[in-house]
């Protein structure tokens, strides 16, 4: 006789092998005989190369010290970048207004994180100054030239302080750029429609490379003569509407994803296109594309490098002159191996910190 | 069985004049002529595909008609969006997907288009859609993100959503296909009490128990016509073409 119970039957702890750390390794990294081999090779390559590497950066390294002579271990020789630090941070900028650049950037620091942090307060006031007041200070912070301050030309402007100048405004312009192409594309207006449709094909059909150099060389060719845009600003240009091409393709790929039914249900509520757009598609297209955002502000970081060809000496370039110092001969390995950590925590931070806005952004729609 | 007794007038809320629509070389809607009075509660039924759903779309042009007039309270449906918008917003609509804004939580669902449509201030926009949101007994959910209700919470959700714009005509798009069939009577049961307050609705469905309580006339729609119209008892008792009889068959 079958018996029908009416109470569900009480839930079991889960087989003790499957969970814990013995769970975790029998599962992730011995699950196998293949797995296992490979566990095995894995753990012996580590072991073989990251001490080592530990040893020369860390324990073996010379830290201290102003001159070459100080350098007498076999590791690595920081006392070149120390004695550099300076040149690698603000390039040829004249060292008494050294002020001027850091605080430029202490403040910037301080908006960005007030508008990230969660639980600040007047968001909506500081992001208007960040994006009204703040390009007008700093501009007049690095440039000069008023209130007192001394003109300091862009050709003296260098090292890590160029790279993120033209790193911040790229990205800065470029995603909205990139936001009104996108739309621009999936217009339904023609004349808006096919002027998106060339000047992103157009921008995204040229290596970056030809932008900069067409920026530099040829285009004061073709400019009269009373015209003259600075080097650093063409160069700028370039690299904002070539990412912004980019851009509006990654923004492109999240509107299509937005379901038919939000344009209707919008439209039925009878909000105008700018505020569909604003209010209901872009939130949601842009949390769907926060990787590829973000996937395009790390290239575009990395990518300014690219300007060290038309004569502008950013971090990588500066680092790459310093080699060249009689004094200095032979640290290239120091060198490269400093630029390439100050990309990778720079480029590691955004990736987390997208990581981090898309659980926070995730409203348990996805079913 | 109590049916709605909420007051007809004679004053036209809708009217169609010889609509047609085409997609592409699909003539969808075949001079479709209708006049909905004030306070109807209008049920469109018919078989998949026979353009019911394009119909109640066209009144507040998420479709366009390219034959024929659409009057919608005194407002000539055109090209002018001035108009569209105008008519959007006097008409309410509730769809399948329900189409609830997954970023938004329930609240801001209700209260975005009464600030930005409607330009009420923010205060008065939360009051009047908690005020609705209690009416379709989901306040206490406010705060949620759509994903975290189920369906049948988030089409109540929908309802109160138009309901907050104050619309004098809501159309009801299949509201209860998408749900699971335990949560459809919490749906119609929303729906039953507007009718009986005096709602002006035009509901596409199959839910033939909610045509016969509450609707006071039933449209047959066959391949973009108008076969049968008839108040519901008649309509379900006495069907008069053979394709409505064919159609009463087969769901019933």
């Amino acid at each position: 006789m079958t018996v029908h119970v009416t109470s569900p039957s009480p839930a079991l702890p889960p087989p003790a092998s499957s969970v814990g750390i013995v769970g975790w390794l029998r599962k992730n990294l011995f699950s196998s005989i293949p797995n296992s081999i490979m566990t095995c090779v894995g753990l012996y390559i580590l072991c073989r190369f990251i001490p080592p590497a530990i040893n020369w950066a860390i324990f073996q390294a010379d830290w201290v010290g102003t001159t070459k002579d100080a350098c007498t271990s076999d590791g690595a020789c920081w006392v070149f970048v120390g004695v550099r630090i300076k040149q690698f941070m603000f390039g040829f900028y004249p060292s008494s207004e050294y002020w001027r650049v850091v605080t430029a950037f202490s403040l910037v620091g301080v908006l960005v994180a007030w508008l990230l942090l969660e639980r600040t307060p007047k968001k909506g006031l500081v992001s208007g100054f960040t994006v009204f007041c703040y390009p007008v200070i700093a501009y007049f912070l690095f440039y000069g030239g008023s209130f007192g301050l001394p003109a300091v030309e862009t050709h003296r402007w260098g090292g890590l302080m160029l790279t993120l100048i033209l790193a911040t405004i790229g990205m800065f312009c470029a995603l909205p750029i990139g936001i009104i192409l996108a739309l621009g594309r999936r217009s339904s207006m023609p004349i808006a429609k096919s002027l998106s449709v060339i000047f992103i094909e157009f921008w995204r059909g040229v290596p970056l490379i030809t932008v900069l150099f067409m920026s530099s060389v040829m285009l004061p060719i073709f400019m009269p003569e009373d015209l003259q845009i600075d080097k650093l600003l063409r160069a700028l240009i370039g690299i904002v509407f070539f990412q912004s091409a980019y851009m509006a393709e990654v923004v492109r790929g999240g509107l299509q994803a937005i379901p038919r039914g939000q344009y209707e249900a919008a439209e039925a509520l009878g909000l105008s296109y700018w505020k569909t757009m604003f209010f209901i598609i872009l939130p949601q297209a842009l949390k769907l594309v926060i990787p590829g955002i973000v996937n395009t502000f790390i290239a575009l970081f990395k990518d300014t490098t690219l300007v060290l060809i038309i004569g502008l000496f950013d971090l990588l370039a500066v680092v790459q002159a310093a080699f060249a110092d009689p004094k200095w001969l032979g640290f290239s390995v120091e060198g490269y191996v400093f630029v390439a950590s100050v990309y990778w925590v720079s480029c590691f931070s955004m990736s987390r910190y997208s990581q981090h806005l898309e659980k926070k952004l995730h409203t348990g729609h996805a079913r | 069985m109590t049916t709605a007794q909420a007051q007809i007038s004679d004053e036209v809320m809708v009217e169609l004049r010889g609509v047609n629509k085409w997609y592409g070389d699909f003539h969808v809607l075949k001079d479709i002529n209708l006049k909905v009075y004030k306070g109807e509660r209008i049920i469109i039924c018919g078989p998949s595909g026979c353009g019911k759903s394009t119909l109640i779309r066209c009144m507040n042009r998420l479709e366009e008609h390219q034959k024929g007039d659409i009057v919608v309270s005194g407002i000539t449906l055109d090209d002018d969006l001035k108009r569209i918008d105008r008519v959007r917003r006097d008409i309410g609509m509730v769809f399948q997907q329900f189409n609830l804004f997954p970023h938004l939580t329930v609240l801001e669902n209700c209260c975005l288009a009464p600030i930005w449509v409607q330009k009420k201030p923010r205060k008065e926009a939360e009051a009047i859609a908690m005020k609705f949101l209690t009416r379709v007994q989901i306040a206490d959910q406010a705060s949620k993100f759509p994903g975290q209700l189920s369906g049948g919470q988030q089409q109540r959700v929908a309802i109160a959503r138009s309901l907050c714009m104050n619309p004098s005509i809501i159309l009801f798009d299949e509201p209860t296909s998408a749900l699971d069939p335990e949560m459809i009577k919490e749906v119609l049961d929303v729906m039953v009490d507007l009718a009986r307050e005096g709602m002006t609705m035009l509901c596409v469905t199959h839910e033939m128990g909610f045509a016969k309580t509450v609707a006071n006339r039933v449209l047959f729609m066959d391949a973009g016509e108008i076969i049968e119209e008839n108040e519901p008892n008649e309509f379900f008792d006495n069907p008069q073409s053979d394709r409505t009889k064919l159609f009463l068959s087969q769901i019933l």
